[in-house]
């Protein structure tokens, strides 16, 4: 049996290598940035600039409605977006309006609070700077009822305290009373929704950002249905890196995409080498059976 | 009749809210508003359905004893617990806000020491994120076995792939740094960018319209009564 056993020379086995070792060698990539901090900076790119100049040009005082539309499964790519746009409109005066088109989406924005506004804004008082309705159902058809009538919908703030108690309520009709839509979404109903249904008809501006496998479906509504947009946790990073350049004392904060960005650079080139692997191997061994042939 | 009611009232609501979306003006702007309420109040009830077909599903995979019955009981016992939990508001505690107390019932489901909360970040967050942390292997894997060039078409896929992928990495900027500026427009950053803006925007744009076509086509079938499989039966 064993003479039958085909040799495969080194070229093959470098064009075959088991799953496993692919596996090992993405963990240990992930996982070496993780335990020495290697955090990496990634100038603002254009689209993600947009979204910072919108926010930064507002005049303070300006009311931002921000979208939970996402799970824990995305939190690592769309947390640090929430915490970055956070600490930008506070920084500018802005007022935020936090709402959620996914049921998931109020833990998250309870984790933007206990984590973010209280322990580094604590002069922002809920009901006059900040605010937190909570879900309700319904996705492209609650941003419809919404363009039309918003406390129809939200009549109470998450904790079931009645909306009209709260300062930053008064004057808030329906969407076209907010300056800038900014939907963190990482499918549907999210920014693509958001656009649709707000932001076309009720010519309301709409920025955000999303995971990067959806990003690329958002490209065709920039830069006339959207401000801008943050793709990815790379987004993310780039719009923390805008924020620092404003406002250099964040640098001594936390940063988190940044930090995470170290473990997807070092993915990113695991991948890279053995998509190189692949083809150099594959490239040889076509030319050797052309040759034999 | 039974068909014939269901097939009244989509023609005339397809029918108001087509007019509401040209002439946004009283009455069809009124009938518009109180539609997507209504709309939203269904969307309430399709949780309870989701919820009740999940029961059905995996209480009848159990009974028969299908196979993978024992992930059905684990699905059910999530199900119950976390409803359980919320429902019952287990673990939340009496609080003072605003110098009164709010008391048990009153309190937040998923506040602080809720059973609840505590289900929610120690099992579905951590279980979530794994699941999509898992992801990265998949990606990785596949793309050393899918990404070669073994045609022009695949080669094209490729290259495109490559340059997003190494983008935000030190070797996309290393590779290309050193171009002088009439060549700057072959670094990995702008040829990433414009692969993003250009080609696959048209891709994009193509596909997007395609499937605008294909839903004012089916929703005209609908509202016309020619598509008539949402009413159930033959």
């Amino acid at each position: 049996m064993a003479d039958q056993e085909v040799k495969l020379t080194l070229v093959e086995k470098l064009g075959r290598v088991d799953r496993r070792i692919v596996f090992l060698l993405m963990g240990i990539a992930v996982l070496i940035p993780l335990l020495v901090h290697y955090t990496t900076t990634i100038p603002a790119s254009p689209i993600v600039q947009n979204v910072f100049d919108k926010v930064e040009s507002l005049p303070a005082g300006s009311k931002i409605l921000v979208s939970f539309d996402y799970a824990p499964s995305t939190a690592p790519e769309n947390q640090p977006m929430a915490t970055s746009i956070t600490r930008h409109c506070f920084e500018k005066g802005h007022r935020i309006y936090m709402i959620s088109l996914w049921a998931t989406g109020p833990r998250q924005a309870m984790e933007l609070i206990d984590d973010i506004i209280t322990p580094e804004f604590p002069g922002k008082v809920n009901g006059i700077d900040w605010i937190h309705l909570g879900f309700k159902a319904g996705g492209q058809g609650l941003i419809n009822t919404l363009l039309s009538d918003f406390t129809a919908m939200y009549t109470t703030d998450v904790n079931g305290r009645a909306v009209g108690d709260f300062p930053m309520m008064n004057g808030i009709k329906s969407l076209r009373d907010f300056d800038l839509i900014y939907c963190i979404g990482s499918g549907q109903p999210g920014n693509k929704e958001w656009i649709q249904f707000a932001g076309d008809p009720g010519r309301i501006p709409v920025g955000g950002g999303t995971t990067a496998v959806m990003a690329p479906q958002l490209y065709p509504y920039y830069p006339k249905q959207t401000v801008g947009l943050l793709g990815g946790l790379q987004g993310a990073a780039e719009y923390e890196a805008a924020l620092i350049a404003a406002y250099p004392k964040y640098k001594s904060m936390s940063r988190v995409a940044s930090e995470k960005m170290g473990p997807q650079v070092s993915a990113h080139l695991v991948i890279a080498a053995f998509i190189i692997l692949g083809n150099v191997t594959y490239l040889i061994e076509r030319r050797r059976q052309k040759k034999q042939k | 009749m039974k068909r014939t009611i269901p097939l009244l009232i989509t023609f005339a609501v397809g029918l108001i809210l087509i007019i509401a979306m040209f002439i946004p003006h009283d009455p069809f702007f009124d009938m518009d508003r109180n539609f997507s309420i209504f709309y939203d109040v269904i969307a309430v009830f399709a949780f309870i359905l989701g919820g009740g077909n999940l029961l059905r599903v995996h209480l009848d995979k159990v009974y028969q004893k299908r196979r993978d019955w024992k992930y059905s009981i684990v699905t059910l016992t999530g199900f119950f617990l976390m409803l359980l939990a919320g429902l019952f508001k287990i673990g939340v505690q009496s609080t003072l806000q605003n110098g009164v107390v709010i008391g048990h019932w009153a309190g937040d489901f998923q506040g602080t020491g809720s059973l609840f909360k505590y289900l929610y970040d120690c099992t579905f967050q951590p279980l979530q994120s794994t699941m999509f942390a898992l992801l990265a292997f998949f990606v990785a894997s596949a793309s050393y076995r899918a990404f070669r060039a073994k045609t022009i078409e695949a080669s094209i896929l490729l290259v495109a792939a490559f340059v997003i992928l190494i983008r935000p990495t030190p070797l996309g900027y290393y590779l290309t740094f050193w171009l002088p500026d009439p060549l700057k427009f072959l670094t990995i950053s702008n040829l990433s960018t414009w692969i993003l803006a250009v080609p696959n925007m048209v891709g994009q744009r193509a596909i997007m319209i395609g499937i605008a076509l294909g839903i004012v086509s089916t929703s005209l079938r609908l509202i016309l009564g020619i598509e008539r499989g949402y009413l159930g039966g033959e």
